[in-house]
């Protein structure tokens, strides 16, 4: 399993053509207090860079963007009785949803978590 | 994604945002600055909803600094703030304070604000955002024989909560004897303080005026007793929202007066009859007729937030707009404040909001959303 991260600061884990898709922990503490996760259905399918989830903090509300192709199979379904799990958990058990990958080439732009460290640091 | 996290800001960046006495303080104890009122002012420190409940169990301080101190000298300067403010100010006894509009020749409201009469001036404490387009107003206004100081040297700092009372008093013993809305001069550590027992929380507490060279000193004080954290402007947000208490520039503004704007309270029977300040017409016409439309709470039906800005349907046709909202961490629930058309302003009244497409389940809701808990003077 290889994971990738964007500079909009989500994370991608990719097993075989299924990509599990989260914001990391950068993202997380920056937000604050999440308190409501609007997630995608399942078969809707996203051009990357499209609206596909919006996260809710206390303050604000916040896109959170397909960072690949592709069509939604699974959302998790424990973001609705426990957003917070993003604050806690934001990169395994507060994963977003899963998409089945249109177009594997796009994820070539991509940082690894040593780039996205650096990308961080340098914020 | 988007990361939005300095949407409280008023401005834009291109005016240089200034510095408060408390900025190196409020960064020091890990606060996460953002622009809001032309300053650079703290959002949060540990995270909105750990400080948020702090304050309602225990005690917050909020570092208030950006907004505008006014001092009010001569000979009949009560009588003259009143034909800029519909309150009653030649009735406001010494050591008292009130709350008070600043209306325009229309009769909408320009600014919300505190007015005290202390043994030598008037004083006033006036929204952030707002400061220099009321001192411009007012000073147009206000007779040459009144003089009005700005007092920009001054810091202003709000304990907030439960605990708040017996945490000043353990600093100052003096300030245990004053009730909600009542005000006086103290000392601490040699440092001259004005302290009013009011705030923005619904929770007791108090405001403090103190020279700007001392904030970093009291607040270190205050900060050194376990009842009290710092609390950013992000909890101070949803304290008031849940209080009911409307935020200038989105709940209220020059389009409202104050009859709709369920303000009512601020403007007293004696100046109702007897008139002789901007926008009394418009009061007693709507005191008469009702106002178009109106401010009225909302709670939500589930989990959503809805915010400013959210459109508010009645029978699923637009009947007003959200005008703050989001999810409340003392109810545990999304609320919001909000104008509707007079016809849909009852408590209870089913309504709509439109969120993204969906459209929520909102109640027209009284407020507040959480009871005050003010330290009234029992009569």
């Amino acid at each position: 399993m290889s994971r990738y991260f964007t500079d909009e600061h989500e994370w991608i884990d990719v097993e075989g053509e299924i990509a599990t898709v989260g914001i990391t922990d950068y993202a997380q503490e920056q937000l604050g207090d999440i308190v409501f996760v609007e997630l995608p259905a399942e078969g809707a399918t996203f051009e990357k860079g499209d609206d596909a989830a919006v996260v809710e903090s206390v303050k604000a509300a916040s896109d959170v963007y397909a960072p690949i192709s592709g069509e939604v199979v699974e959302s998790n379904g424990a973001l609705e009785d426990e957003p917070a799990l993003v604050n806690s958990d934001p990169e395994e058990d507060g994963w977003f949803f899963k998409l089945r990958i249109t177009d594997a080439s796009e994820l070539e732009g991509l940082m690894n978590e040593k780039a996205y460290k650096a990308f961080v640091a340098g914020l | 994604m988007s990361i939005s996290t300095d949407d409280v800001a008023e401005f834009e960046a291109e005016i240089p945002l200034g510095k408060l006495p408390l900025d190196a303080w409020h960064r020091a104890q890990g606060g996460r600055m953002v622009g809001f009122a032309g300053y650079e002012m703290p959002i949060q420190y540990e995270g909105i909803m750990a400080e948020h409940a702090w304050t309602r169990e225990h005690a917050g301080l909020f570092d208030v600094s950006h907004m505008g101190q006014l001092s009010f000298t001569g000979e009949g300067a009560d009588a003259a703030l009143e034909a800029l403010l519909p309150g009653d100010i030649t009735g406001l006894k010494t050591f008292r304070q009130r709350y008070s509009l600043l209306l325009d020749e229309d009769g909408g409201i320009l600014d919300d604000l505190m007015v005290s009469r202390r043994p030598d001036d008037i004083y006033m404490v006036v929204n952030g955002a707002t400061k220099y387009d009321d001192i411009g107003w007012i000073i147009e206004h206000l007779p040459d024989e009144i003089t009005m100081n700005h007092m920009d040297d001054q810091a202003l700092l709000a304990l907030q909560g439960p605990e708040s009372g017996a945490a000043l008093a353990s600093l100052i013993p003096g300030t245990a004897d004053l009730f909600f809305m009542q005000c006086g001069p103290f000392s601490w550590d040699g440092v001259d303080l004005w302290v009013s027992r009011s705030g923005y929380t619904g929770e007791d507490g108090f405001e403090i005026s103190l020279p700007g060279d001392a904030a970093v000193r009291f607040a270190d004080a205050l900060c050194a007793l376990d009842a009290v954290k710092p609390i950013g402007l992000g909890a101070r947000d949803s304290l008031r929202l849940e209080a009911g208490l409307p935020l200038y520039g989105h709940d209220i503004d020059t389009q409202a007066g104050p009859i709709g704007a369920d303000l009512g309270f601020a403007v007293p029977k004696k100046r109702r009859e007897a008139g002789g300040f901007f926008g009394h017409a418009r009061i007693v016409r709507e005191l008469a007729e009702g106002a178009p439309s109106r401010r009225v709470g909302l709670a939500i039906e589930g989990r959503l937030p809805a915010r400013e800005g959210a459109v508010i349907l009645a029978g699923g046709k637009p009947a007003g707009k959200v005008t703050s909202g989001g999810f409340a961490p003392t109810v545990g629930a999304p609320i919001a404040m909000g104008w509707v058309d007079a016809g849909h302003a009852a408590i209870g009244t089913a309504l709509e909001i439109e969120v993204r497409g969906k459209r929520l389940a909102a109640t027209v809701a009284p407020m507040p959303f959480v009871p005050h808990r003010y330290h009234r003077q029992k009569i």
